[in-house]
């Protein structure tokens, strides 16, 4: 099962590494969205201040939400998911495994690029770890979310924006912890327990999504 | 019973356009939603 | 008796009894309706501090109950068809997300309309506020995945899947937005802060819960007759000529 595990996942970082165009494709429109809020409200450092922690979990959501077809479909296309599905591997391992290579080549650059808009948003540098943090704690509950939401709509038509109304409700409770430990720790608050609730939430996550991934691809292939 | 008479029963103190906004909207969506289930069986039928 | 009951299981079975239960659960609905709204206009007394603009109270807090418990009941019948495989299952979920959808559209217009008289204005992102407009999302997104996936048995289970990750995920919606709202908001307003809630207040809103149960169970019931000739008309044309010539 490791051994499984261990060899999707190289695989797909080998994938992803071949293709670094689309992981940083992500990256820039997450740049780009943060960037064009103050354009459109004003840059006034207070508001801006507000502003940050909303603004950088939305474009960090919707940034996610782009590198979502590429999970499975082209393994859909070129015929490796039904081996997989066939094979003698478990199912949720290869399945852990891909969403772990797709935290690791989107979530994780834009947890590391997160604490550099925030400087554009006047955040403090004690903010600015809490941002990655929570951005850290953040990121792998929208990739398993994302994973069971891209496992249901695919090979379905119009994949790509179905995808966004089925996962974007789903991830109202991270955008919620993620962005109150950024506005609580700005606050002079403690942001520990929004981490906590954030880390409570990601154990949720992992064997739902998991789970949903899995019946998904099977109902895809079937 | 509430009302002096039928006036002062819309008016609802002054608030009728929310209250019969609120119950106009509602008996429109269930009626709607009535309809547009029989229009289907219909449909289904006949096709 | 377990065998008796799943031959009910079958659409086929299942077409004429929805059609004989139809009519009960449509009168019910009606005459419940009519005895909530006159104990609602006639009987129940003026609110102390909200005057007549409470009087939404009997369509927007059954409307909210309503939109809450489809949910439940269309993820029961989702899980049932993933775990049984029995296909009248996934047909009634199909028939109850419409009818959830405009549950909640209603418990969100008359929210609005009462929040206007009540807290000046039309819209507070109160927890159950939000919470409810994310239901309608997660409704709309639910619709749409079965109406994007055009074979029906698939359409079903993936339904399904999402189905119960949503209802997963419904108390824990719930839970984040009432902790972002303290957050945010200091002390919220609370739409059912009635302090002393007059018995023949509680009492119009529980019949109208009723009525609003009993309509979404004939609607529901009717729906699901027309997805049943819909669906087997690709696969027992025979028997689809004898219910609709009968």
């Amino acid at each position: 099962m490791t051994a499984a595990f261990a060899a999707v996942l190289r695989r797909d970082l080998l994938v992803a590494l071949r293709r670094k165009g689309d992981a940083l494709n992500v990256l820039i429109f997450f740049v780009i969205v943060a960037s064009l809020f103050p354009l459109g409200t004003g840059a006034e450092p207070g508001q801006l201040r507000t502003m940050a922690a909303g603004v950088i979990w939305v474009g960090a959501l919707l940034a996610a939400l782009l590198s979502l077809p590429r999970l499975f479909a082209a393994d859909l296309a070129d015929g490796t998911l039904e081996q997989m599905l066939v094979s003698a591997q478990p199912l949720p391992a290869v399945v852990a495994a891909k969403v772990a290579a797709h935290w690791l080549s989107t979530g994780l650059p834009l947890a590391l690029i997160a604490p550099v808009l925030g400087l554009q948003y006047g955040l403090p540098s004690d903010a600015l770890l809490v941002l990655l943090g929570a951005v850290l704690l953040g990121t792998p509950v929208l990739s398993l979310v994302g994973a069971a939401g891209a496992a249901l709509t695919l090979g379905v038509r119009g994949a790509g924006v179905l995808t966004g109304l089925l996962v974007l409700p789903l991830c109202v409770p991270a955008l919620v912890f993620g962005a109150g430990a950024l506005t609580a720790s700005l606050s002079g608050l403690a942001p520990g327990p929004h981490l906590s609730l954030l880390g409570a939430l990601l154990a949720v996550s992992l064997p739902l999504g998991l789970w949903a991934a899995c019946a998904a691809l099977r109902v895809a292939l079937d | 019973m509430n009302w002096g008479g039928a006036a002062e029963f819309f008016a609802m103190g002054g608030h009728g356009a929310f209250v019969w906004g609120s119950y106009a909207v509602s008996a429109l969506c269930i009626a709607l939603e009535a309809w547009l289930v029989a229009r289907r069986n219909r449909r289904a039928r006949a096709a | 008796m377990f065998s008796n009951f799943f031959s009910f299981a079958s659409p086929q079975a299942f077409y004429p009894v929805a059609g004989r239960m139809i009519p009960w659960f449509g009168w019910s609905a009606a005459l419940l309706a009519l005895a909530g709204l006159y104990i609602g206009f006639f009987v129940a007394p003026t609110d102390a501090t909200q005057g007549e603009s409470y009087r939404i109270i009997f369509i927007h807090v059954p409307a909210a109950w309503m939109s809450m418990f489809i949910y439940l009941v269309m993820a029961l019948w989702a899980g049932l068809g993933l775990v049984l495989n029995t296909r009248l299952s996934g047909m009634m979920a199909s028939a109850l997300a419409p009818t959830g959808a405009m549950f909640t559209f209603v418990a969100l217009w008359s929210g609005a309309l009462w929040g206007k008289p009540t807290w000046g204005t039309y819209w507070v992102w109160d927890a159950r506020l939000t919470s409810e407009l994310i239901l309608l999302f997660l409704y709309l997104g639910y619709m749409a995945l079965k109406e994007a996936i055009e074979d029906p048995q698939r359409a079903d289970r993936a339904g399904a899947i999402l189905a119960l990750v949503g209802v997963v995920n419904i108390p824990i919606i719930y839970f984040s937005v009432q902790w972002w709202n303290t957050l945010h908001q200091g002390a919220s307003v609370s739409l059912t802060k009635a302090p002393s809630m007059a018995m023949t207040m509680l009492a119009g809103m529980l019949v109208m819960a009723l009525a609003a149960w009993m309509y979404a169970i004939a609607v529901s019931l009717a729906r699901v007759r027309a997805i049943i000739l819909e669906r087997e008309r690709g696969r027992d044309m025979a028997w689809v000529r004898s219910m609709v010539n009968a």
